[in-house]
């Protein structure tokens, strides 16, 4: 069987308009692996909603207004990996996470998504910004 | 953000035409409710039949509805949510939250007087 090997590079504005088009491409993504045993329907729409919550919190706290993202996704056999690099100040994922996601609070359900669907999630300095970077085993 | 409203009884239903239900249009959906309640809307009914996406900005449109319909003795009920749009309120553990029905018939039944254990999915 084909082992999977695809690694994905966009640059996108920083706007939302562009969150489908970067979550479609995930659903898609799901859909074209060639040897996944889960359930596709549920990965298509994982991958939809971690691509959109990453790009969310970055477009909203990194202050990187003006400037273009850079989304790479990678996919090396079942090891997945997503990173969205911003060049803006960056921010501290536990100020915008809702610290318990029972209460109604209306924003900072992202990043508790993201952890629940990912194995890893970091966000960290780089040399040319920031980048939010999360793995996961398919 | 594509939205057509109808009134239903003292219902007012509320259609939502777009696949996803994200950060992009979430806001827009919240200052939208805010007005309805603001003008005088009492029980809303929102249709999510055609949303089969929704992000955790989009739940935060939705808990805007809910929160603002309790602080004017009013009613936000959901209707025809899509599998994958559940999953999403189980997964944020929302789904006690919300006022969830199969159909816009079984919330308006519900909103008439019935019960909303013979329709309401828990």
């Amino acid at each position: 069987m084909t082992r999977n090997r695809i690694n994905l590079e966009i640059e996108i504005p920083t706007q939302t308009r562009y969150l489908g088009l970067i979550g479609n491409i995930g659903e898609q993504l799901a859909w074209d692996l060639s040897d996944y045993a889960g359930d596709r329907d549920i990965l298509a729409y994982n991958l939809n909603l971690v691509l959109t919550e990453a790009l969310t919190n970055v477009i909203k706290h990194a202050g990187c207004e003006n400037q273009a993202l850079r989304v790479c996704i990678s996919i090396e056999g079942n090891s997945l990996s997503i990173q969205v690099h911003d060049q803006g100040l960056g921010f501290d994922m536990e100020d915008v996470t809702c610290p318990d996601p029972e209460d109604l609070c209306e924003r900072g359900r992202g990043i508790f998504i993201i952890r629940h669907l990912m194995d890893s999630v970091d966000y960290h300095k780089t040399d040319k910004g920031n980048v939010l970077e999360m793995k996961k085993k398919l | 953000m594509n939205i057509t409203l109808d009134n239903k009884d003292d219902s007012t239903l509320l259609r939502f035409h777009e696949e996803r239900l994200d950060a992009h249009n979430s806001k827009e959906l919240k200052d939208y409710l805010l007005t309805l309640y603001d003008n005088g809307a009492k029980k809303l009914i929102l249709d999510l039949s055609e949303v089969r996406f929704v992000d955790s900005s989009g739940l935060g449109a939705l808990l805007s509805g809910h929160k603002n319909a309790g602080l004017r003795d009013g009613r936000f009920a959901l209707a025809c949510v899509q599998s994958r749009v559940q999953s999403m309120f189980e997964l944020t553990r929302l789904t006690q939250v919300f006022e969830i029905y199969p159909g816009v018939e079984d919330a308006l039944a519900y909103g008439a007087g019935g019960t909303p254990h013979d329709s309401k999915q828990d």
